[in-house]
């Protein structure tokens, strides 16, 4: 048996894909076999490092050098300089905190449990299309650890006491809502991954699925056990290819380990997975709209009560929760609820994984305790913003709030943010420099509003039009002061009114930005001036 | 209702979509999945193709009518042999995606969701791809890009244009 030396992992995601990852790794391999080093260095792909649009990212270990932007011609270099003579290629070597930030690729395993990252701790650093490098890394042992060794109250308890809450936005408590689906009897019963993630410069969930896919086969298998059902669904954005190609294999692999099927580890639980492609509608990422749509409908949410726990899809009882909520769930099965709680804060346990984007120097995908502010967000691990001051940062995708300099220093969790009336949301961290206007992403954002209202309700409907004209007028310089109270009333009237979060939401983002930012709102009103020459004041059409 | 008189071809491209649709005829909720295939097939859904899946699923004319217009994914019109979509997100925005439409209109002639003469390029919007790293970033068919200015907009118009 020959002797590994070094590995080279190379991440391979839908940015590094672009840049050219599969060309390097070739090229890599081509190189390597020349000179007859095939058997000594070990090329692997990964999932994303979290470096995102920096090129072709590559991590040698043991040495511990990422280097970003390589390009085939540079690989003839890096193999001799760095793994031939152990001298790494300096103007290749990625500068950034990486070991700060992102996913910690670089501690050993044991380590990484100290170092709190759940979610992310195998993604960049095992083969996500091999399911034995998910099993060597402890994986599917929580599922047979809750299958032979726990009831499913069990498994429920230990949530609920983990206090784990919903990653996909609203952050209801997870061990509670499988709570209400478990004791019904009414077969069969359901259990879904949200992986629709359209909330705008939200992508955490595609990177979870494209660098660990198991994770999230073992944590829908444990709820389904939890729950009482046999079937799932896992309904991933059509955009997805790369989530949906790669956790289709994962789905195929679990089947012929085993580990999907009928009687999963010798017991009488039996569980099938089937993916289902979405087609491109916002509000799908609500729950009852996503059932709809499941069931090959129009994606008009529907009324609650009844909530889908008690009568989702097919009218059975459905626990639908997103692909970072899921993908918690082995490691606290695996490591118990106390350690769980352990990390972040009282009320908001755990960690959250943001992408963290827009002016900043290095952008791209983190996952931190629960409570890290944002100050830390943005210049520990995003290297600071880019092309000027800090403006503001929209937390939360559309359905977020701004957040400007004086919130710099709010904790980051469910908690802490609702008493600013913000919201985690889905985790999205947008930042804006100086040069960015207020008005114009007002605009934008209403824009998205009125596009995706599915026109069920009519306070959204009606509403997300009306939001978006009065912010259009403001932006082409006709906006009056009774324009911007309008918006104020009329957002607050929907955020009671209509039947989903879809229409609720344009609140928040309307009333931050005013809190913030009246002056410069006001700006556009009463002296028609936009200071940052953005917004077009003397009306001309633009979307 | 004009729709009923609707006469459906019997062509290679029906015969392809029936023999999908009896595949999956005893799945649950099969509408969608039949949707993209058939849009695979035809490249876009005109009232008779979907007059054909109403039929053949023995599912309403209005509800496959209003499943094909809510999802942004379905056209009813057809489209150029490349569609550019353009990220509206707020990441692509903040950087400047709004210039790129611009410049997009401008290079090729055409508004947002229209199609060029040769019916070589359709040019639409898209909310967000999950791709904000590339920030701005835009499709072409299949193929992303990103960190897009004016440059590469020119590169990439050439580049389909070459390949026609």
């Amino acid at each position: 048996m020959s002797l590994i030396t070094k590995y080279v992992l190379i991440s391979i995601d839908e940015d590094t894909l672009i840049a050219g990852a599969r060309k390097v790794e070739s090229e890599l391999n081509r190189i390597l076999a020349e000179q007859g080093l095939s058997s000594e260095i070990m090329v692997v792909e990964t999932g994303t490092m979290g470096i995102m649009g920096k090129g072709v990212v590559m991590l040698i270990q043991p040495d511990d050098v990422t280097y970003v932007n390589v390009t085939p011609e540079d690989v003839r270099e890096i193999v001799s300089e760095h793994l031939l003579k152990g001298r790494p290629v300096k103007r290749l070597q990625f500068t950034g905190k990486v070991d700060q930030s992102v996913i910690s690729f670089r501690e050993t395993a044991q380590e990484l449990k100290k170092q709190n990252r759940v979610v992310l701790a195998n993604s960049g650093l095992i083969d996500p299309e091999s399911i034995d490098e998910y099993i060597a890394v402890n994986g599917y042992e929580a599922l047979g650890k809750a299958l032979t060794a726990h009831k499913p109250e069990e498994i429920i308890d230990m949530v609920k006491t983990s206090g784990l809450r919903g990653r996909g936005g609203a952050g209801f408590p997870t061990g509670l809502k499988w709570s209400f689906t478990a004791p019904l009897k009414n077969t069969p019963k359901y259990i879904v991954c949200n992986a629709d993630e359209g909330e705008p410069g939200t992508f955490k969930d595609r990177l979870i699925m494209e660098g660990d896919p198991h994770k999230l086969i073992e944590g829908m298998a444990i709820a389904a056990y939890a729950i009482g059902a046999e079937k799932g669904f896992i309904y991933i954005r059509g955009e997805y290819a790369l989530s949906i190609s790669r956790t289709q294999k994962a789905i195929e692999d679990a089947r012929a380990y085993g580990l999907l099927g009928k009687n999963i580890f010798g017991t009488s639980f039996s569980f099938d997975l089937e993916i289902k492609k979405g087609a491109g509608a916002y509000v799908c990422g609500e729950e009852t709209a996503l059932i709809n749509s499941l069931e090959g409908g129009r994606g008009n949410p529907r009324v609650k009560p009844p909530f889908p726990g008690v009568k989702g899809l097919w009218q059975q009882p459905t626990v639908v929760n997103n692909v970072e909520t899921l993908s918690n769930i082995p490691s606290i099965i695996l490591n118990g609820p106390e350690w769980f709680k352990s990390i972040g804060t009282e009320k908001s346990t755990g960690t959250k994984v943001y992408t963290i984007l827009g002016h900043v120097n290095n952008p791209g995908l983190i996952e931190v305790e629960m409570g890290t502010t944002l100050r830390d967000i943005i210049y520990k691990y995003a290297g600071g913003v880019k092309g000027g001051k800090f403006k503001c940062a929209l937390v939360g995708g559309a359905a977020g709030a701004f957040l400007n300099e004086e919130m710099l220093d709010v904790r980051m969790d469910y908690d802490h943010l609702g008493e600013y009336k913000a919201v985690l949301g889905s985790g999205a961290i947008l930042v804006m420099n100086e040069e960015s206007c207020i008005v114009d992403m007002l605009r934008n954002i209403l824009f998205f509003f009125k596009h995706e209202s599915c026109g069920k309700c009519s306070p959204c409907r009606i509403g997300t039009a009306q939001l978006y004209s009065l912010a259009d007028k403001i932006y082409s310089g006709k906006g009056s002061d009774e324009d911007l109270e309008q918006m104020l009333t009329l957002s607050e009237a929907m955020s009671t009114t209509a039947l989903c979060a879809l229409g609720q939401s344009p609140y928040l983002v309307i009333h931050t930005a005013v809190r913030f930012f009246q002056d410069e709102i006001e700006e556009h009103i009463r002296r028609k001036v936009c200071m940052k020459d953005i917004c077009r004041m003397n009306g001309a059409e633009r979307r | 209702m004009e729709a009923l008189k609707i006469h459906i071809p019997d062509n290679e491209q029906y015969r392809e979509l029936g023999a999908y649709i009896e595949s999956v005829r005893n799945m649950p909720g099969p509408l969608i999945n039949v949707l993209h295939r058939a849009q695979g097939i035809f490249g876009y859904l005109p009232m008779e193709v979907q007059t054909f899946i109403s039929r053949e699923l023995d599912i309403p004319l209005s509800t496959v009518y209003g499943v094909v217009t809510f999802y942004n994914f379905f056209s009813m019109t057809p489209r150029g042999k490349y569609v550019v979509n353009i990220c509206m997100g707020t990441a692509c925005y903040v950087k400047g995606a709004s210039k790129i439409v611009d410049i997009f209109k401008d290079e090729l002639g055409i508004g947002e969701g229209e199609t060029t003469e040769d019916n070589l390029f359709t040019l639409t919007t898209a909310r967000c791809f999950g791709a904000c790293g590339l920030a701005p970033v835009l499709m072409v068919n299949e193929d992303v890009y990103g960190h897009v200015d004016r440059k590469k907009v020119v590169e990439i118009i050439k580049k389909y244009r070459t390949l026609g």
